[in-house]
């Protein structure tokens, strides 16, 4: 009798613990079964237990869909909760603690970067790129099954100053085909994505003369065609004759999808050539030891990579104030990086696996999370 | 906020009163309340988080020249498609309540009743799907003979969208939309006409047309504005169909119903540009939100005012 008290009163003080260490994390929409039967010490191999909370971009969310589904095969105990907010709301969330990790399309800016100082400690944030996905240039043009775009004709087509596809400019990319006198129809997103963002940096930095706009997630140009999502795209740019438009590879179906011009020669996207180019790009200076953060080389010139990919980012504390989170953080991006996770994104979104070396260098970033 | 009640002397015997009876009036005095409190916690809300938006300075807010210049074209555009759809839609609607009141036999007047409200029964989304996958694209090639012969005029002016996905389509479906609400309020006031009236235009030898011209449109008037007053709200306020369907850009102000470049909405545009702002564009969404909700107040003071106004000679006396 006295026994069963005790462990009673055990139990209770544990639970207690765990509520209050997870009020102070602040995962306060997020109904905890924390087992408090995560292994401390141990990162990768032991059986886990407990609820990761992740919130950010939507560009993720199929990607994160896999590996939730395929880490649930590895450790079943544990449960990733991943909101698709959008990027600035990851961000924001993760950095006023109510988040273990955040998924953004854009690493933290000098603001951020500070805040994160008071939300992880001095030991600062890790940001790595584990999701790379190449933007097509998609078009529906009848007898044209292969077509090259230089940066300018592709900044000069989106910016509706090449307007017919008999244009020189076209002309010049594509020799051998013959191009009809037909009106261009350029598609661009409505809504305020990932994607617009991504390829206008990449418009303005490889085609800077052609492209007078600002890179952002709201399409500048006025009067194109413009619809809702990825699939929205993708259906406007099939249902009419001379349409292009940019959207996600994986998504582009059975539309023509344009080989872009990077210096000498015409890439096709492919998840190898999108890897290669963030293989290929530099590391921002001057942050933290494991803040992984690129400046994507949107204007290479080397073969075989092609620079307009969507990268996004997984930031998140390298040290936790709990062990358990610091364990499941650990562990579940062990999984994101490993080939295995990475094939699973691939499965779910048709994303590029990343390249070993940023697999190296990103593991590097995990094996530094503690807990203190 | 009195509720009338029978005029009572003081010295009259008290009316015995029931817990029942308490029960029930301080509950529908409360309903009454609520609906009160909850527009002003809408109306709070709404100053209350826009305020950033309005005291920013231009440099900080979305878009080039501050929150006028930007919500500015898309307050023409929410009222563009709407007034689109109630041209298009109130005709029809008062030729439907017409039809179904005075001129078709009982029993199909019955079904095609049923049918009308079974119109506003479909979700909005579903609208979305048919104007986009269905209607645009067989609108094309009428947009195409549009230019070519009205081209000379603004509203058709070219280039003409490829996909369909245009101001006039989304008009159409709004249309479509807001049609069983207007027809639905214009056979209930129709039906009501007096029979006394009707009869005796007829008897006094009035066609049946010039009868319906006479004795039921004077009557029925004000109930139909009404609700195409109630019809126009709907417009101005719906946002999956137009988030789908309108190929909607930052093209300020134009007339060309049927090219690629059209303003957008209010409501569409809070819808798409909500999932990724933060900050100070929430704010502007919201303050977008303020004008949206003002709109369709003055909306319905303004139906509210015109079926009081004719209500007293609508004959109904």
């Amino acid at each position: 009798m006295k026994l069963s008290t005790k462990t009673r009163a055990t139990t209770l003080s544990v639970a207690l613990a765990s509520t209050l260490a997870l009020a102070a994390c602040g995962a306060s929409n997020e109904s905890e079964t924390a087992g408090g039967g995560s292994d401390t010490g141990s990162g990768g191999g032991s059986e886990l237990s407990g609820t990761l909370v992740g919130a950010g971009s939507s560009a993720q969310q199929a990607a994160m869909q896999g590996w939730a589904a395929g880490y649930n095969s590895v450790q079943p105990d544990v449960t990733v909760n991943y909101d698709p907010v959008g990027s600035g709301g990851g961000r924001e969330q993760f950095l006023a603690g109510g988040t273990d990790f955040a998924g953004s399309d854009a690493a933290l800016d000098e603001e951020e970067l500070a805040q994160a100082e008071e939300r992880c400690g001095p030991s600062g944030v890790f940001e790595m790129v584990n999701y790379i996905a190449p933007i097509a240039v998609v078009y529906n043009l009848e007898g044209v099954d292969e077509l090259n775009l230089s940066p300018e004709t592709v900044a000069g087509i989106f910016n509706q100053q090449i307007t017919n596809w008999n244009d020189p400019a076209i002309a010049a990319d594509n020799p051998d085909a013959t191009l009809p006198d037909l009106p261009i129809t350029p598609v661009n997103r409505a809504d305020d994505s990932g994607t617009t963002d991504n390829f206008t940096e990449y418009l303005a930095a490889a085609a800077a003369d052609a492209w007078p706009h600002e890179p952002d997630g709201v399409w500048p140009v006025p009067g194109g065609e413009a619809a809702q999502g990825t699939s929205g795209v993708v259906s406007a740019v099939g249902a009419g004759n001379g349409a292009i438009g940019y959207a996600d590879l994986s998504q582009a179906g059975d539309l023509g999808v344009a080989n872009i011009g990077v210096g000498e020669e015409f890439v096709a996207p492919s998840a190898e050539a999108a890897a290669a180019v963030v293989e290929n790009s530099q590391t921002v200076e001057g942050r933290g030891e494991y803040d992984f953060a690129i400046e994507l080389a949107r204007d290479t010139t080397e073969s075989g990579n092609y620079p307009i990919v969507l990268v996004s980012y997984h930031i998140g504390c390298i040290e936790y104030d709990e062990q358990e989170t610091a364990d499941l953080v650990k562990d579940f991006m062990g999984y994101v990086i490993s080939e295995e996770g990475q094939q699973a994104a691939a499965d779910a979104a048709g994303s590029a696996p990343i390249s070993d070396g940023l697999r190296e260098q990103n593991q590097s970033a995990i094996d530094a999370i503690t807990a203190g | 906020m009195t509720v009338t009640s029978p005029p009572q002397e003081p010295t009259a015997p008290r009316a015995v009163r029931r817990p029942g009876d308490r029960i029930f009036s301080g509950g529908a005095k409360g309903a009454g309340i609520l609906i009160l409190l909850i527009l002003a916690g809408v109306t709070v809300f709404l100053l209350a988080e826009s305020l950033p938006a309005l005291t920013a300075s231009a440099e900080e807010l979305p878009g080039e020249g501050g929150l006028v210049s930007y919500v500015w074209p898309l307050i023409f555009g929410t009222l563009l498609s709407a007034t689109i759809a109630l041209l298009v839609a109130t005709p029809l609607a008062v030729g439907i309540a017409l039809f179904i009141t005075h001129y078709a036999p009982r029993r199909l007047a019955q079904v095609l009743g049923y049918v009308v409200d079974l119109l506003a029964a479909i979700p909005s989304i579903v609208y979305g799907f048919w104007g986009i996958a269905w209607l645009a694209p067989r609108l094309v090639p009428f947009y195409r003979w549009l230019e070519e012969n009205l081209g000379f005029i603004p509203l058709f002016a070219g280039p003409v969208s490829a996909t369909g996905r245009t101001m006039l389509t989304i008009g159409l479906v709004l249309a479509v939309m807001i049609l069983p609400i207007v027809s639905a309020i214009s056979r209930e006031v129709f039906t009501q006409v007096p029979t006394l009236h009707t009869e005796a235009a007829l008897a006094l030898g009035a066609t049946r047309w010039e009868m319906i011209r006479m004795a039921v449109i004077p009557y029925g008037k004000s109930g139909v504005i009404g609700g195409a007053m109630l019809g126009l709200g709907r417009a101005l306020g719906e946002t999956m169909a137009v988030a789908i369907i309108l190929s909607g850009s930052a093209a300020g102000i134009t007339f060309a119903l049927i090219s690629s470049a059209n303003p957008q909405t209010i409501a569409a545009n809070i819808a798409l540009q909500f999932p990724e702002s933060t900050g100070l564009d929430v704010n502007t969404l919201i303050a977008s939100g303020l004008v949206l909700f003002v709109i369709t107040l003055l909306v319905n003071m303004l139906a509210r005012w015109i079926v009081n106004r004719r209500a007293d000679f609508s004959g109904a006396n």
